[in-house]
């Protein structure tokens, strides 16, 4: 096997296959993928799997929007035999009070200046595109016909695939154990089969791991990973098309193509870790707070639950680009819960940058060192 | 026998025709192939399937079944209706569930 890689990708996820294949396209075909475990087996294989474009920041909507853009045509794009599963079924998210309510209409006129079909519903047109949903705590709603689902596992695989037809090495169950570093410069990666391979650049697109492989090369990111639950029912006839996500509760809720339902639903007072448990009391939780909003779902029943890691940063938004003093390093972490949706569009971006191609749009707010600039960028609309 | 015929996975109609197809196109991995197939994500949970698919492709990786790592078996143990979750959680009361909703 080769010892040497123009780029050392770190991590199997959406983001790491994704740029592998974007940097081939680019021409740097000499690449290497680790991957500890399977692929997707970090955040993206364990994702709510949701695509919107329903955002408060232009810097998010005009990332998600170019995913979704990508995701339209990417079976085709990639030759995948397979089907990613993209499926524009909408996402409804819900308004229970009026301040809630003045947020999105703010939200969908920037959404509407960027191109994203988005619009503000009534309490009638929202029980139209959702007729199960219980109207009496509602104020309103938004609604995006573009947004809607992909499959993680497919959608990485798309992308491995058509990596690996252009000439990207993909190594799962192989862990990069450390990160050489001489002066300023990368040297290599060390792996846990006791190979050293040289390289000229390294991504780390580790997502929850992402803070131990930054210190591998000794950079310290404020980042921190917190376990997020979901659950899945049995498959039956397909009769709800949106995603349907609330801000109040901190659910969403979603049918997939294949007829079962997805409910996932965040817990302020999980701790940090790296926990991938899964407990009772959040079965009990995310059926009581779903249920007040889609009560029909009452008879479905739950087959199997799991658990997947945010990894998380001071204002929830993803760090791209490089360090001050140490060449060659790029990362793409921190995506605090929206890696999958926005993965698209940021491994194009992130490969334009490590092969100095010009960018197609500008990230540079998303850096390291807005922390210490204190420039942190407040997302109003996070799940 | 014809393979298309022969199904390993009853919650997902998936035949060992799928599986074998799999492991042509190079997914000889059980984590992988569950992903791509779906087969073991029913309502069974794997129960059936698992050892059939598992020993598949421990034939095809020329290793012993023993040597192979079992994929999670996640809870619950059988289907649980949300109706019945929620009824428990509303029955504890919002105090002892220690969290807002």
């Amino acid at each position: 096997m080769a010892r040497r890689a123009e780029v050392a990708i770190i991590g199997g996820g959406i983001i790491g296959c994704a740029t592998a294949y974007e940097l081939a396209r680019l021409g740097m075909t000499d690449v290497i993928v680790f991957e500890k475990n399977y692929l997707t087996a970090g955040s993206t294989g364990r994702c709510g799997a949701g695509v919107r474009q329903q955002w408060g920041l232009e810097m998010n909507v005009r990332l998600a929007r170019g995913s979704c853009k990508i995701l339209e045509s990417l079976n085709e794009d990639l030759q995948y035999d397979g089907d990613i599963g993209f499926d524009q079924g909408g996402y409804l998210v819900l308004a229970f009070d009026d301040s809630q309510m003045e947020q999105f209409r703010k939200n969908v006129k920037l959404q509407n200046s960027l191109g994203t079909p988005s619009r503000t519903v009534s309490v009638d047109e929202a029980a139209e595109i959702v007729p199960h949903i219980n109207t009496e705590p509602l104020v309103g709603a938004t609604f995006c016909p573009e947004d809607g689902h992909a499959d993680p596992f497919h959608t990485t695989m798309a992308y491995a695939e058509a990596a690996r037809r252009l000439g990207v090495d993909i190594r799962t169950y192989t862990e990069v154990t450390d990160i050489e570093v001489e002066g300023d410069r990368i040297r290599g990666v060390h792996t846990d089969d006791e190979e050293f391979i040289s390289c000229g650049m390294v991504l780390n697109a580790a997502g929850p791991y992402s803070g131990p492989v930054a210190q591998m090369a000794g950079v310290e990111i404020p980042v921190y990973s917190e376990r997020h639950q979901i659950l899945v029912t049995e498959p039956v006839n397909r009769y709800q098309k949106p995603m349907v996500i609330s801000f109040q509760h901190g659910f969403y809720c979603q049918q997939t193509p294949h007829g079962s339902f997805i409910l996932g639903l965040g817990d302020p007072s999980e701790p940090k870790g790296f926990n991938i448990e899964t407990s009772w009391q959040f079965m009990e939780h995310v059926a009581h707070s779903v249920l007040s909003v889609l009560p029909p779902l009452a008879d479905l029943r739950v087959v199997r639950q799991w658990s997947g890691l945010y990894n998380i940063t001071p204002d929830a938004q993803p760090i791209l680009g490089g360090v001050p003093g140490l060449q060659d390093y790029y990362m793409a972490v921190g995506f605090s819960g929206h890696g999958f949706m926005v993965g698209p569009m940021t491994a194009r971006l992130m490969a334009q940058m490590m092969t100095g191609e010009d960018m197609d749009m500008d990230i540079s707010m998303l850096d390291l060192g807005r922390f210490d600039r204190g420039e942190l960028i407040h997302e109003p609309s996070v799940v | 026998m014809n393979e298309e015929e022969i199904i390993i996975c009853r919650c997902e109609d998936i035949t060992l025709a799928d599986i074998r197809c799999m492991l042509q196109a190079g997914v000889d991995d059980v984590e992988e192939m569950k992903r791509l197939l779906r087969c073991g994500m029913g309502p069974c949970q794997g129960r059936t399937c698992r050892p059939l698919i598992m020993q598949e492709v421990a034939s095809h990786r020329g290793v012993d079944l023993e040597d192979m790592k079992v994929p999670v078996f996640r809870p619950p143990f059988i289907p649980v209706k949300l109706g019945l979750l929620a009824e428990a959680y509303e029955r504890r009361g919002e105090q002892d569930n220690g969290q807002t909703s």
